[in-house]
């Protein structure tokens, strides 16, 4: 068990792509770190630079306080779950997880406990003796998660463990996932595209966006307080809404004309071109009369049954510039055309700086 | 053959049948002439059930000596051709293995160029580089041995492709997963990749014993002592121009000798087929 501290790490393809532009990260013994972003924003580079499987262009990985960038995959004592699994089509899956013991010169009996342990405690004592392709893709993906326990590494590094897995499925193993990290310890970096998986599992979460973190923090700061507007639309589902306005004395106008009254809250100041952000579940519907601080000209449902999303525009609007999502209970009847006044929670408005994206 | 009607269904047995019979009848008739006495094969008609010189003729042959070929028995030319397609055949799929090892997973300066040399010699076959070749196995003395008569032969790009092909399509996921596991390059080539790779072995094994059985021109030019020679460049010997020279009734023993190990090593092998074919190891 051991710390993973990154520092201003880059890599450089071929010496023109720049997948990882200069990311730090520190990651606390016995945490589990996720990396989340789009397709291409360098999640599998960065790991795979942790795991020693890709050349390190610059800076540092440390694992447990040692610089590790000279050392092989086998030297830095990591253990990997790859999103086909890697197994060994032709070995037992005994001896799919015997293997990498065996290489490292364990005794037989050492390995023997070890394996059977693991198998235990996966769930997979049965099928030792099979060989992977007489195996589910569940159970596939619990043998490569048994391949790592035995080894007993400083560091777990998964890279979209159960992106082939059924919705179903992928949701048990991603609770299995987690409670078996929490039980060994073992500090773990876990990169996914799926921000469920991200939210849930991490305890410190890192977004990535095109080579950079852009926010490093645990689940709920990001989701509370996203750094920027590429956090706000990548976190949370249905993405924010991210309305274009310009502040004014009172609260601020949207590009449509609707004014949207922000009280309480802190403005920037008057006339600066800005991004509302306000996540779905934080337009309220009123059902008492107050006036409302939005109306919303429904024009599209999707009943999820606990939830109803409800997707619009600002009703005095004359373009439909600004669309809208709102998540309503499940309860609420709404219809196309429907006109649903709506009220802001000062406080869970986000406020974006419309040149640079970041929060202000 | 679902869905066919009783009458097409006998037909198209009927015709495999008689392919069958096509196929088959010179060898049985072979094995018939090589059972029978010399004066009843040169007697026509050749009966069409075997004769009672069973055991006369293929002790003669295996033990005995053949005058034409110089008193050599067809028992020494067996070992020969054993030793020369197995030579060839193993050697070829060792070096093409280990080359497409090389070529693919490591990267090193010239590569590419090494496996455009390799491919190149693809359109370089045995018979237009003869002549230079002979030249370099007289000088270095190799005539009348069995490295000049497999040697020359060894080198494969054809193997050599087909293993590239074949490593291409292992994930780079399997090859990373070894490496994480503490496999280093020759742990990595002995645990997973000859393993991976059985199958395709046991197919170029089978194809290429029966090359190496089968050479003619170049065993022809690199021996010249009798007892150095391949059945195949025996078996031509033995026939002379003359018909009435020629002991034809040893003739056909060596035939029917000379196709039986490849027919062997084939049956032997289907197993090995068969699961390759039938499994998808992935
Ligand atoms: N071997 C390589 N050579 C050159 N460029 C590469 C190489 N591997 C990855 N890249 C580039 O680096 C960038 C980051 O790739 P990476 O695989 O890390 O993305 P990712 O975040 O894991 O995406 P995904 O979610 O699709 O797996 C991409 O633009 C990719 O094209
Ligand atoms: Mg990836």
């Amino acid at each position: 068990m051991a710390t993973v501290d990154l520092k201003d790490v880059r890599k450089v393809y071929g010496g023109r792509v720049e997948a990882v532009k200069g990311v730090s990260i520190s990651i606390p013994d016995g945490a589990m770190c996720v990396l989340v972003g789009p397709s291409g924003c360098g999640k599998s580079t960065l790991l795979r630079m942790i795991a020693g499987l890709e050349e390190i262009t610059s800076g540092t990985v440390e694992i447990g306080g040692e610089v590790v960038n000279d050392r092989g995959p086998a030297e830095r004592d990591i253990a990997m779950v790859f999103q086909n699994y890697a197994l060994y089509p032709h070995m037992k899956v005994y001896d799919n997880m015997a293997y990498g013991l065996r290489n490292r010169g364990m005794a037989k009996d050492e390995i023997d406990k070890r394996v059977r342990e693991a198998a235990a405690t996966l769930g997979l004592a049965d099928f030792l003796e099979r060989r992977p392709r007489e195996l589910s893709g569940g159970q596939r993906q619990r043998v490569a998660m048994g391949r790592a326990i035995v080894r007993s590494p400083k560091a777990f590094l998964f890279d979209e463990p159960l992106s082939n897995l059924d919705a179903k499925l992928r949701g048990q193993m991603r609770i299995e996932i987690k409670n078996l990290q929490k039980t060994l310890g073992v500090t773990s970096v876990y990169v996914t595209h799926d921000q469920v998986e991200a939210m849930t599992l991490a305890d410190t979460l890192v977004v990535m966006n095109q080579g950079l973190a852009e926010q490093i923090d645990t689940p709920m700061a990001i989701y509370e307080r996203p750094a920027s507007v590429f956090v706000a639309g990548f976190i949370g589902s249905p993405a924010m809404n991210l309305l274009a306005a310009k502040s004014s004395q009172s609260g601020h106008i949207l590009a449509d004309g609707t004014e949207i009254a922000i009280s309480g809250a802190t403005l920037p100041d008057s006339g600066r071109e800005v991004l509302l952000g306000i996540r779905p579940e934080h337009l309220t519907l009123i059902e008492n009369g107050a006036a409302p601080d939005l109306q919303l000209k429904v024009t599209a449902v999707e009943t999820l049954g606990a939830d109803t999303l409800a997707h619009g525009h600002p009703a005095n609007g004359e373009s439909r510039s600004s669309e809208l999502v709102a998540r309503l209970p499940g309860s609420v009847r709404v219809r196309d055309g429907d006109l649903l006044p709506l009220s802001i929670d000062p406080s869970m408005v986000h406020i974006f700086d419309a040149a640079s994206g970041r929060r202000i | 053959m679902i869905g066919l009607s009783r009458s097409s269904r006998y037909t198209a047995h009927a015709i495999l049948i008689i392919g069958i019979f096509i196929v088959a009848f010179p060898i049985y008739y072979t094995f018939v002439a090589s059972t029978h006495s010399l004066q009843t094969i040169l007697r026509p008609p050749l009966p069409l059930l075997p004769g009672d010189q069973f055991w006369e003729n293929y002790s003669t042959a295996l033990f005995g000596g053949i005058g034409r070929i110089g008193g050599v028995d067809v028992s020494t030319l067996l070992f020969n051709t054993t030793v020369v397609a197995l030579a060839i055949a193993i050697g070829k799929i060792f070096i093409s293995i280990l080359s497409a090892f090389a070529i693919v997973f490591f990267r090193f300066p010239g590569r590419m160029f090494f496996f455009w040399v390799i491919f190149i010699t693809l359109m370089l076959p045995v018979e237009v580089r003869i002549l230079p070749t002979y030249k370099v196995m007289v000088d270095l003395g190799l005539i009348d041995t069995y490295t000049g008569l497999t040697l020359p032969l060894m080198a494969s790009a054809t193997a050599t492709l087909l293993f590239r092909q074949f490593f291409l399509t292992i994930p780079g996921e399997l090859v990373e997963a070894a490496r994480v596991d503490g496999a280093g390059p020759w742990r990595f080539f002995k645990d997973i990749l000859l393993p991976l790779s059985k199958t395709n072995i046991a197919a170029l094994f089978v194809i290429l014993f029966i090359y190496g059985w089968t050479q003619y021109l170049w065993p022809l030019l690199v021996t010249n002592r009798n007892d150095m020679n391949t059945i195949v460049i025996a078996l031509r010997k033995m026939v002379s121009f003359a018909d009435a020279d020629t002991q034809w009734h040893l003739v056909m023993v060596t035939c029917v000798l000379a196709i039986l190990p490849p027919i062997l090593v084939v049956v032997l092998m289907q197993r090995w087929f068969v699961k390759g074919l039938v499994e998808t190891e992935k």
